[in-house]
């Protein structure tokens, strides 16, 4: 088992946790990532690192409550434990004085870039932190993305909070202001990550994505992962989970992603409507005990 | 000697039949199909041994498991000291007699086999350990006095744990590392529970820890600490490299991508260890139910996928294979309960592309004829495309079972040790020492996907060699 130390919502449906494992927060370097099971009979999920701390041996991972195993996961609180987690897991970023590197979040997607952020700074790049939302709730980590940034831009689709529109608008403008761009960044929802792929390709700027596929042991064993970089089969497992924007195939990426999803829907019905019935029950004992 | 009978006599008993599950009720659930002797079955089975001097069935066993004493012991009834005498050289008789191949091995080599039909050693060697876990008096070989040496083992399949049990019964201190979250590598993965039980894994794992076997899980040597820590930080005065080979190979044909097609580990791993057919347990997998499903290749991982796929609820499962069914390396028990099932067996059948629905889902697959040429390397007959052959099998789930190479990850962090260009590990076939001192590798890691007594029996290699570096210090 694995003891959760600390718990809290930053964002609706998103929850920050740190988690004890000391052997993984020695080791673990910034674009790692570990798989967890919440507890019997549950699946594995990869999670990103967002951070660690070795001295206290914890680890931070930031969930997105999407499906039944991430919502069971948001539920716990500080004190509570994990069943199973494994890692680092994957290979870590490559971190080069590139000069002007761009990072761009969107959505949780800022929670896996903080941690490559953060060494593309250490590294003395010139960090130029892109982080969008749908609006104002779902931008995260925004000071933390300030302290280790150059320059921090925000965006919103829906104009709720900084600027309106997407962060390949912000990328753009920065691209026609004449910056010069030496690295780009960018994790986040597959459409995202395609449309930066598509405004930096035309400039000839490396540019990295951190893919998402469904995983099930993440040591290369199964081949779930599978993704196709540049025409080849490349496990994200343990060929990435980085890879060249330019490079990837995002619609076989986003059409495998989709494999399970009436099972998903179905499971996450389950939970939610097991979940509501416990909430009913427990206010119908509190007015049954007249509390 | 124990049997009353005289070997003309002995020579007029039929080999005794495994009771099974019926097929027609059996394709539909998990339960085992082998349903086991009882007593009067088993000794009668027994009574067959000629006994004689030659053992040519202990010399086909990998790990030399006293196949004419154990069975001596169950003509006499004893069957608690039977499984005593197995455990003596096979820490796993319950696996093994269910999984092993002994038509290559003890069963190939039985005298009676040139005549007739052998002995049955793999149903009385399941016999006994069965009889002996529900009569719950596990005869545990004894542990010699503490050495205060420590042996890592990297993996916990056939092959770690073979040489766990060994070295752990020399006095040295073993701890097993463990990838998943449950032990027991492809046996646990990899095998099906209607083939074996995982409930039986479990108890030989517990027998192994009370034995004084360490197991820790959720460790990837190579990812959350490597083999030069373990020896130069962690105090491990050897390690035994057991990481099967894990990394699937795919056909690199077209629509490899498509939802619905799967490497057997993946398909395998979802269904055996996350339980993906049972309701209790979250772990998705493809909805076959109605649907037609292939299963590429003809190894005993293709016939576990296949009638795993049957049980599941396939509407068809076909196996495509692209040499003939006398090439099939699967055991012959496997080929013969899955055809009993409804298998169909599409033989010199050689995919060419999986083929796409139009919105990325699995629609069919492309195949060609084939017909067998000159033998190749693997001294089987080569299959050649034949010409203008090309039909469409249907299809919604394929399932590639075509083998694995060797896992990197340990390879990968432990730059002074030597793989070969397949990525296998290079060990010395007696020692099993690699190029690293203190390092040994042995089971799928050396040799490429075998079988798990092949692989118990390099645990068994490695756990002697190992033994004598811990006490002589020589390498």
């Amino acid at each position: 088992m694995y003891k959760i130390t600390e718990a809290r919502f930053l964002a609706p449906q998103v929850k920050r946790f740190r988690i004890t494992a000391p052997d993984i927060a020695r080791r673990r370097k910034a674009g790692q990532f570990v798989i967890l099971r919440v507890q019997e009979g549950g699946e594995r999920i990869p999670l990103t690192i967002a951070d660690s701390d070795p001295g206290e041996g914890t680890i931070t991972l930031i969930v997105q409550g999407v499906g039944k195993t991430t919502r069971m996961l948001n539920q716990k609180e500080a004190g509570d434990a994990i069943l199973d987690l494994v890692g680092p897991l994957g290979k870590p970023s490559d971190i080069e004085p590139y000069g002007t590197a761009v990072v761009i979040g969107g959505g949780l997607g800022t929670a896996i870039a903080y941690p490559t952020a953060k060494a593309l700074k250490q590294a003395g790049n010139h960090v130029i932190s892109i982080i969008g939302g749908r609006s104002r709730e779902f931008v995260i980590l925004e000071d933390e993305m300030r302290a280790i940034s150059d320059e921090v831009f925000v965006t919103t689709d829906d104009g709720s909070y900084a600027e309106k529109g997407f962060v390949t608008d912000r990328l753009n403008a920065l691209i026609e202001g004449g910056r010069k761009l030496d690295f780009v960044l960018a994790i986040g929802p597959i459409p995202m990550m395609r449309a930066v792929a598509e405004v930096t390709r035309p400039h000839g700027i490396h540019t990295v994505v951190s893919l998402n596929p469904i995983m099930v042991d993440g040591t290369g064993m199964c081949g779930g992962c599978r993704v196709l970089v540049g025409g080849e089969s490349q496990f994200a497992c343990v060929d990435g989970p980085e890879f060249d924007a330019h490079q990837v195939d995002f619609r076989t990426l986003s059409t495998r992603n989709a494999m399970y999803r009436e099972r998903e829907k179905a499971s996450l019905d389950a939970f939610e409507d097991h979940e509501c019935k416990m909430m009913k029950m427990a206010e119908a004992a509190e007015k049954g005990a007249g509390v | 000697m124990s049997n009353p009978l005289s070997p003309k006599a002995r020579m007029q008993i039929p080999r005794q039949a495994m009771p099974e599950q019926e097929a027609a009720e059996r394709s539909h659930n998990f339960e085992e199909v082998n349903l086991g002797l009882d007593d009067a079955i088993a000794r009668q089975e027994a009574l067959r041994c000629l006994q004689c001097t030659s053992q040519h069935c202990f010399n086909g066993c990998p790990v030399g498991v006293k196949v004419r004493e154990f069975i001596d012991l169950v003509v006499e009834g004893d069957y608690l000291a039977a499984a005593a005498k197995i455990r003596e050289d096979n820490v796993l008789p319950a696996i093994t007699g269910r999984v092993c191949p002994q038509e290559e091995q003890c069963e190939g080599r039985c005298v009676l086999a040139k005549k007739g039909e052998p002995v049955a050693v793999g149903y009385l060697e399941r016999f006994v350990a069965d009889y002996e876990r529900t009569h719950g008096q596990v005869g545990l070989p004894p542990r010699a006095a503490p050495t205060g040496r420590k042996v890592a083992i990297i993996g916990s399949g056939p092959a770690g744990l073979s040489a766990a049990g060994d070295l752990v019964q020399k006095g040295h201190e073993v701890v097993v590392m463990e990838a998943l979250h449950e032990i027991g590598g492809v046996l646990v993965y990899g095998i099906p529970q209607f083939r074996l039980p995982k409930e039986i894994v479990r108890q030989e794992v517990d027998n192994m820890r009370k034995m004084g076997v360490e197991f820790r899980t959720n460790v990837v040597v190579g990812k959350s600490v490597t083999v030069d820590e373990l020896m130069n930080e962690e105090g491990y005065h050897a390690v035994f490299v057991a990481t099967g080979a894990g990394l699937p190979i795919f056909l690199n044909i077209p629509g490899e991508h498509l939802c619905g097609v799967y490497s057997a580990n993946e398909f395998l791993t979802r269904v055996n260890l996350m339980k993906a057919y049972r309701e209790d347990h979250d772990q998705p997998v493809f909805d076959c139910r109605g649907k037609d499903v292939v299963v590429v290749g003809g190894g005993n991982t293709a016939l576990d996928a296949v009638r795993t796929s049957l049980r599941i609820g396939a509407r068809t499962a076909s196996i495509l294979y692209r040499r003939s069914a006398a090439e099939m390396p699967a055991r012959a028990e496997e080929v013969k309960h899955a055809r009993e099932e409804g298998v169909q067996m599409l033989m010199l059948t050689n995919p060419v592309e999986f083929i796409d629905d139009g919105k990325g889902w699995l629609d069919g697959v492309r195949c060609q004829k084939m017909e067998l040429g000159e033998p190749d390397a693997s001294g089987r007959r080569r299959p050649m495309p034949v010409a203008g052959s090309e039909f469409v099998v249907p299809a919604s789930m394929a399932i590639i079972a075509v083998g694995n190479r060797g896992n990197p990850l340990v390879q990968a962090t432990t730059p002074d040790l030597a793989t070969n260009k397949k990525g296998y590990i290079t060990a010395d076939d007696d020692t099993l020492k690699t190029s690293k001192r203190g390092v040994f590798a042995g089971g799928d890691i050396v040799t490429g996907g075998a079988t798990v007594i092949l692989a118990m029996g390099a645990g068994r290699k490695a756990a002697r060699a190992i033994h004598h570096f811990l006490e002589t210090g020589e390498w």
